[in-house]
Formats: C-alpha cells, sequence, structure tokens
C-alpha cells in the first residue's frame, strides 16, 4: 500500500478534521454572504440561514459607498502600479543579470537594501511631500511613490540569472541586439515569474490601506479599502449595508484570485525557494 | 569566398592566457577541426571566429574583412552549441525562423526556407512541436536548422554531438559530412573526440594549453604527428612513447603505433603481458616494458599470448617516429 | 573596452527609473525622518529637540506600552497562525478524494485583505449584532470582545490569525510538495510511523519555509494598521495600539505632530531591522537543509 494514501477508519477521522476545519476559516466569509442577501430589518432574525433573499442591500450599498467609484479608483491605482512596476522591474533585472558596469555589485546591494526599509517607516514624509507638492487628493499621490519596487527588480533578476549564456549567445548570433534578446527571449522564458510579480503587485496595490488613509481626504479618492472604512463610519447603525459592502469589496479579488491561483502560490513562495 | 583567418590571436581572460598568438587559415569550403583536450583553448578559438569574445590581440579575418569590430549578427557566422541553446518558448519552425525573423525576411519566405531546412534534416513532423517535447538527437537537428537556414558563410560548430548517445553520434557524423558536402560552405568544428576530428574534418588543428600543436589531414596528424601530445591524442589506442636508448640506440623518444608493434622471438624488446583484450575484429594486448605501459592492436587470428607471459616486441623502421627527448618535438627524417 | 562602455550606458538608462523612484520614496523619506524625528511640529512649524527626542520617546511609556502590546500581538498571531497553517497543510496534503476542495478553502483568506478582513470580524464580534458573541455570551455580550480591555488584543489576533491563514497555508503546502518523495519512502521502508516521519522527514525538509513564513508573518504583525484602524481604533485604554498605530492613527499624542510621527516611525524601523537581522541570522543556520 502506498504511503501517501490513507485508508480506513484515520480516512473518516481526517476527512471529519477537514471538514471541521474547513467550516471554521469559511464561517466569517458565510456570514458576509447571507447577511449582505438579507434586508436590513432582518439581519437579527435567523442570522444564519439565507431566509428573506434580497439584492437590494447589496445596491443600497453600492450606492451610499460610492464603491463603483471605490472600485473604479482602487482598478486605475493598481493596474498603473502593477503595470508599473513590472516594466521598471524589467529594466532594472536585465542591467543587474545581464550587463556589466562599473559598481554594479555596490548598486544592486544598494537596491536590496530598501528591502529593509518598512513602508511604515517613510510614509511620514511622503505625505509631506505630498503635501508640499499639492498632490494631496490625487492619483498622483496614490501611484508614484510605488511605481518601482525591489522585491521586483530581485525576483525578475533571480530568474533571469537561470537563463543559460549560451542561451544569450545564441540569440546574438542569431541576429538580436540587448533590447531585442530582453523582450524576445528573456521575457518570454521568464513569462512565470513575471505573472507571479503581475500578481502580487497588483494584490498589494489593492490592498493598501495605510497610504491611502494618510493622503486622501476627499472620498472621490477612496480606493475600495478606504472606502469601506467610509462606508463603517457612514452606516454604524446598519450593519448589513457594511457587509454588502465587503462582499462587494471582496468579490473582484476573489475572482482574480481563483483564475490566477498559479501565479498566486509563485508570488507568495517566491521569497521561500531562495531563503 | 568565405575563408577565416586567424592572425597572431591571443586572448586572456583576467590575466590568465587561453589562446596565445594563434595563427590559423582556415579555406573557404574546408571542414576545420579544432581538436584538444578540454581546457586548451578550441572553444575560445572557435567563440572569437563567432564573435562571442573578442581577441586581446591580433585580428580575424571572414573572407577578406577584417571582422574584429564586427558584431557576431552581422559576421555572416552561425554557431551550433554544444546544449543547442534553442528557445524553449518557440515551436520548431519559429525556433528554425528565428533569425530569419530578426533579420526581417518576410513572413512567406521564412516560414519556406524553414519548412526545407527542417525538412532536409527529417525534421519535417515536428515543426509544432516545442523543443522540450523532442529527443536529444531532434534537438541537435533542429539547432543544425537554425544554422543552416540563415545560409552562412560559416558555421560554427562547439560540441555539436557530446550530447547524443553513441549510436546516434555516429549516424550524426555521417550526416553532418554529407551536410558539408551539400551545403558547400566552411565549417568550423569544436572536439575532443578524436574519431569525430579523424571521420569529418578535411584538416584538423590539433591544440594544446592555447597553442597549436599541428594543422594537417586526418592522415597526416595520423601518420606524422608533430609531437608526443599529437602522438598520444589522435589514435586510439594511443601511441606508445618508448624511452630513448630502448627500442634503437640513440638520444631521442621512439614512438609505436599499437598496430606497428610486432610480437617475435628475434624482437629486441622484452614485453611482461598483463591484460589480454579481446574486440571482436581486434585484440588489444596490454603489457609492461621496463616500467613504461605498451598497448598492442592485432588481428584477432593471430596467436594470444598467455597473461603472465613474457614475449619478444620490436617494430620496422617505417612503424618508428622519433621525437625530441627534451622539446618532445618530431625529429624529421 | 568597447563593450563595456555601451554596458554602462544602457545600464544606467534601465535602472534610473527604479533607482529614481526607490531613493526619493524610501532612501530619501528614511534619511528625512531621522532628522524630522528630532522635532516637534506644530501645525506651521518645527522645534528641534536633537537626538533625545529618540531617548525621550522610546522612554515614554506611551512608546514602551504599543512596544508590549506589538510584542504580544507577534507572539499570539505568529505561533498559532504557523502551527495552524501547517496542521492544515498536512491534513489536506494526503492524497484524498476532494482535497483540492479543501485546500481552496483553506487558501481563501488570502483573497480578504486586511480591511475586509477587519470589518468581517468587526461584526463578527459585535455586542449588538454578531453571531459570536451570541454563542460565546460574558463578556462577549457586554461590553463586547472588542471592548473589553481583557480580550480586545486577542480579539484583534483572531482576526489577524484567520485573515494570514490563507497566506501561510498556501506557502507550507507548497513547502511540503518540494520534499522529495522518496525521502518519505525511505522512512517508511526504515519504519518510521506517521508522526515520526513528520518530525524527522517533513519538518526538517520544510524549515526554510516555516521560516520565511515566521519572517513574514512576524513583519506583519509589526506593521499591523488596518486591523487596528478598524477593530478597535488602538483601544480599549490603549491595549490594542500597536506600534505603526502609534505612530499613524487618530486620536493620539502623536496624531497631530509630524516630528513624533517620524520619531516613532524611525524607531519602528530599528525594532524591525533588529528583527530581520536576527531572523536572518537564524535563517543562516538553518537553511542548508534544502537543495
Amino acid at each position: 500500500m502506498a504511503i501517501d494514501q490513507v485508508y480506513g477508519a484515520r480516512k473518516v477521522g481526517r476527512y471529519l478534521l477537514l471538514t471541521f476545519m474547513a467550516f471554521v476559516v469559511i464561517f466569517p466569509i458565510y456570514m458576509m454572504v447571507v447577511g449582505a442577501l438579507k434586508p436590513g430589518n432582518k439581519v437579527l432574525v435567523n442570522p444564519l440561514l439565507p431566509t428573506d433573499f434580497t439584492t437590494g442591500t447589496l445596491t443600497e450599498a453600492w450606492r451610499t459607498g460610492h464603491l463603483g467609484r471605490a472600485l473604479w479608483n482602487s482598478a486605475y491605482v493598481s493596474v498603473l502600479i502593477t503595470l508599473a512596476q513590472v516594466v521598471t522591474s524589467i529594466l532594472a533585472a536585465y542591467a543587474f543579470a545581464f550587463l556589466r558596469f562599473p559598481g554594479k555589485t555596490f548598486v544592486f546591494v544598494a537596491f536590496l537594501a530598501t528591502l529593509l526599509v518598512p513602508l511604515e517607516a517613510t510614509l511620514t514624509v511622503n505625505r509631506r511631500t505630498m503635501q508640499s507638492l499639492s498632490w494631496i487628493n490625487s492619483y498622483k499621490a496614490l501611484t508614484i511613490p510605488f511605481l518601482a519596487t525591489a522585491f521586483g527588480i530581485f525576483m525578475i533578476r533571480q530568474v533571469f540569472l537561470t537563463i543559460p549564456k549560451e542561451m544569450h549567445e545564441a540569440a546574438s548570433m542569431d541576429g538580436l541586439g540587448r533590447l531585442g534578446f530582453l523582450w524576445q527571449v528573456a521575457v518570454p522564458l521568464s513569462r512565470p515569474t513575471i505573472g507571479a510579480l503581475t500578481l502580487f503587485s497588483f494584490l498589494t496595490s489593492w490592498n493598501q490601506y495605510l497610504w491611502p488613509t494618510l493622503v486622501t481626504t476627499n472620498q472621490k479618492f477612496n480606493t475600495v479599502q478606504t472606502g469601506l472604512k467610509t462606508l463603517k463610519l457612514a452606516a454604524i447603525d446598519k450593519p448589513n449595508l457594511v457587509i454588502a459592502g465587503t462582499v462587494i469589496v471582496a468579490l473582484p479579488i476573489f475572482v482574480v484570485l481563483i483564475a490566477f491561483q498559479r501565479q498566486l502560490i509563485r508570488g507568495l513562495t517566491a521569497g521561500a525557494v531562495k531563503g | 569566398m568565405a575563408q577565416v583567418r586567424l592572425q597572431n590571436i591571443t586572448k586572456q581572460f583576467d590575466g590568465v592566457t587561453a589562446v596565445e598568438d594563434i595563427n590559423l587559415d582556415i579555406a573557404d569550403r574546408e571542414f576545420m577541426i579544432l581538436l584538444g583536450p578540454s581546457g586548451c583553448g578550441k572553444s575560445t578559438l572557435l567563440r572569437i571566429i563567432a564573435g562571442l569574445e573578442d581577441p586581446t590581440e591580433g585580428e580575424v579575418y571572414i573572407g577578406d574583412t577584417m571582422v574584429n569590430n564586427v558584431m557576431p549578427k552581422q559576421r555572416d557566422v552561425a554557431m551550433v552549441f554544444q546544449s543547442y541553446a534553442l528557445y524553449p518558448h518557440k515551436s520548431v519552425q519559429d525556433n528554425i525562423e528565428f533569425p530569419l525573423k530578426v533579420r526581417k525576411v518576410p513572413k512567406a519566405q521564412r516560414a519556406a526556407a524553414a519548412i526545407e531546412a527542417a525538412t532536409s534534416l527529417g525534421l519535417g513532423e515536428y515543426l509544432d512541436r516545442k523543443p522540450g517535447a523532442l529527443s536529444g538527437g531532434q534537438r541537435q537537428r533542429v539547432a543544425l536548422a537554425r544554422a543552416i537556414v540563415r545560409n552562412p558563410a560559416v558555421f560554427c560548430m562547439d560540441e555539436p554531438l557530446s550530447n547524443l548517445d553513441a549510436k546516434l553520434r555516429g549516424e550524426t557524423r555521417a550526416e553532418l559530412i554529407a551536410l558539408h558536402r551539400r551545403l558547400n560552405s566552411t565549417f568550423v568544428y569544436v572536439t575532443h573526440d578524436q574519431v569525430e576530428a579523424m571521420t569529418m574534418g578535411t584538416r584538423i588543428a590539433v591544440m594544446s594549453r592555447g597553442h597549436l600543436e599541428q594543422i594537417g589531414t586526418p592522415q597526416e596528424v595520423y601518420d606524422k604527428p608533430s609531437s608526443v601530445f599529437v602522438a598520444q591524442f589522435v589514435g586510439m589506442p594511443p601511441m606508445n612513447i618508448l624511452p630513448a636508448g630502448s627500442l634503437e640506440t640513440g638520444t631521442h623518444l621512439v614512438g609505436v603505433r599499437p598496430e606497428h608493434l610486432r610480437i617475435s622471438p628475434d624482437q629486441p624488446l622484452s614485453l611482461q603481458v598483463q591484460l589480454v583484450e579481446q574486440l571482436g575484429h581486434e585484440v588489444h594486448i596490454t603489457g609492461s616494458v621496463g616500467d613504461r605501459r605498451v598497448v598492442i592492436r592485432q588481428d584477432s587470428a593471430a596467436v594470444m599470448p598467455a597473461v603472465g607471459s613474457v614475449v619478444q616486441v620490436g617494430a620496422a623502421e617505417n612503424g618508428r617516429h622519433r621525437f625530441d627527448a627534451v622539446t618532445e618535438q618530431r625529429i624529421a627524417e | 573596452m568597447k563593450r563595456n562602455r555601451r554596458d554602462s550606458g544602457l545600464a544606467a538608462l534601465m535602472l534610473v527609473p527604479s533607482g529614481v523612484i526607490l531613493l526619493l520614496f524610501v532612501v530619501y523619506p528614511l534619511i528625512k525622518a531621522v532628522w524630522l524625528g528630532q522635532q516637534r511640529c506644530g501645525v506651521t512649524k518645527c522645534t528641534n529637540n536633537g537626538f533625545d527626542q529618540y531617548l525621550d520617546a522610546f522612554r515614554s511609556n506611551e512608546f514602551q506600552d504599543a512596544l508590549i502590546v506589538t510584542a504580544k500581538y507577534a507572539l499570539i498571531t505568529v505561533p498559532i497562525g504557523l502551527v495552524l497553517g501547517v496542521a492544515l497543510a498536512v491534513l489536506a496534503d494526503k492524497y484524498m478524494r476532494g482535497v483540492g476542495i479543501f485546500r481552496t478553502i483553506f487558501s481563501s483568506t488570502v483573497a480578504t485583505s486586511v480591511a475586509v478582513a477587519s470589518v468581517m470580524w468587526f461584526f463578527l464580534l459585535n455586542p449588538n449584532v454578531g453571531v459570536l458573541s451570541e454563542w460565546i455570551g460574558g463578556i462577549a455580550k457586554t461590553p463586547g470582545l472588542l471592548q473589553d480591555p481583557r480580550s480586545a488584543l486577542w480579539a484583534v489576533s483572531a482576526s489577524s490569525i484567520w485573515a494570514n491563514l490563507g497566506f501561510t497555508f498556501i506557502v507550507v503546502t507548497a513547502g511540503l510538495q518540494g520534499v522529495p518523495k522518496d525521502l518519505y519512502e525511505s522512512a517508511y521502508v526504515d519504519g518510521a510511523g506517521g508522526f515520526s516521519r513528520f518530525t524527522n522527514v517533513t519538518l526538517p525538509m520544510i524549515s526554510p519555509t516555516l521560516l520565511f513564513a515566521t519572517v513574514v508573518l512576524t513583519t506583519r504583525a509589526f506593521q499591523s494598521f488596518g486591523e487596528v484602524d478598524l477593530l478597535t481604533e488602538g483601544g480599549p485604554l490603549g491595549k490594542t495600539t500597536t506600534l505603526t498605530y502609534l505612530a499613524y492613527g487618530s486620536g493620539l499624542p502623536t496624531s497631530n505632530d509630524d516630528g513624533l510621527r517620524a520619531t516613532v516611525s524611525v524607531l519602528l524601523f530599528a525594532v524591525l531591522l533588529a528583527l530581520a537581522l536576527v531572523q536572518f541570522r537564524g535563517l543562516e543556520k538553518r537553511v542548508h537543509y534544502g537543495n
């Protein structure tokens, strides 16, 4: 009998345990969805069961929280940041992986060292910078500080380094210049990693909370995360409205993650592989 | 015209000399083999021709043009790498087409060229596959096709057969010879395998420690090795080198190929037999003369000495090669 | 040589976009924060107190309390989160029918942002409408788990452990799949039972993964802001005021003083750096299991 299979009573026990844990993990999500589909006055009646089904709460949350606007802002900001991070990372990674230039090690270590600086240590000054530029309440404030990331540079450099030298030479024999090699060989070869970085960047910027609260005061610039806070404060007496808002906000990311599971796993484990 | 001329080529890597003062003329349409053990500089020389390395000193000519400052892609040189260096994300056809695509050859034309090159190498049915789905031999052909499709003046090949199994290697050798005849262009081929060198080359350049030891046709290199090194590197089993004064009086070393050693009671040297290897069509007899290991190659029909016995061996005058005991260079007759 | 010179120009061109961003928004603010952290700032101008401000801030009750809260928070969330994540990953690692569904469920919390998870738990734990508080009763009803000073940090931790579970599960699962199967088979042939295989093969082989997860979870604990802001606003009685919340939250002595905020964020940076160095040393010692 194979060792990675489980039989008999142990199997039943394992299923029971898994099922129980699955219920525990999914319970908060279940409660949200059930609550979001009930009318406001019925939230406390049978809270566990999906009775009195309505989409009214969802639409009201959408309107009250200006969630359409918030979703658009989040999407706009995250897509911009993601595209920029991927491009700037690929460019810098190429320089570090394939070009010879004086002081390369020093420059690389300097780039890498920025990973040690937590976002939280820089935000006060960054917010003052935004103030002095009059960028408070603008897309510029939400995006520009995040257009590059040392994490992305490092991740892509690592995969570029795995491309055999002969591949580079073959490309130059075939007539490709440096940029030709980058876009036609190195980038397509690194597609899985670049995909992982794309998803990782998107999620990180989509989930940002602290920075948007610091540089936006106008609800017009709410992202979904700060929009939830606004909704929570505005509708403190209407819990199911806030719950519905949470569902609306969480839904797009669930869809994205189900579609890109593999990239997600690669992105999350990128740091673990090369310990 | 695509002769290749190397003039006083020296290449150093971080102060370590890889090749030193090499002069080599490769004629148009020649199949030139660069032969030598690993680390002898043969690959460096090939890469200098291809433009993948800049020589520290000296000049490279392809045709009549000095190409030191010409980028690899403009040299009209194609290269087949030991690892093949196929693009794993492209199909076989896209791999073969790629050099033409980069050179902006119209789509229909390059597809036709790629299919022709692929078909000529028996790859016709694999055009849509990715390299990962091919066998080693097939990948090797794709690498060849990618070189052929450009119709280059010079083909550079860096140990292209070393990743194939023995049977496939034999078959591919024959195909490469046919290919050379068909394409009518200049081949420069790096190998450490003397069988490949002997069977395929029109000429062989034997290298050792960054220097050219000998340049000549396979027959010349075999019959008149210019040094002890060449004598022992070319030929299998290698030439026996006997110490001065053993086979004949004099101060030089005497080399005798295993097939030129004869066993007969009237011969001068006593050989203690240690090993008798029956190979079917021939027999190798290994033993020692004094402290020297000596190998004799015989027809399998001949009488076999017993292991442990002592036999008398010697060689006729035309089987003897004489080398200077100090410089190990051949002494002219 | 000619090629190298061309390389340098191209390299500079390719490094400039990232370099400028990182310089302006990571390096400069860090240096500036060290300077700003020596000031007390009003609405219009700042006064310099010199380096002493760091020492004073570090010794202050507010900072010490926040440091303790953060350390407690990390000590609750990291070990529990890790044990749960490993347990689930090991449970769902066997080949059984339908295990994929469980994997999807256990991974699912990775899709919730800090804000989404916090708002969810805010209502789950809400003493008036929350189901959980209904079931638990006692202090969960009055004043409420998030409102009682004794339970508030634990309640915030529950939300955070839940939200991070997906991440831990995914990372550990990937680590488990990287363990060569022949190691298990060899241990099996040698007569090792399930538990023995877990301690002798699984744990050592995934130790780099565990270390990575520990680093990430600890860092997240020290950088926690959103959950505090949305669940408790640092209360009650400052029992959930973490370091990051002290630096950026509202209604605190730091709130309208960029100088003090900078002081706290620089100290936070120092704490995180020390933590990173400690973890890095651990990493160096133990990472050689891989390969």
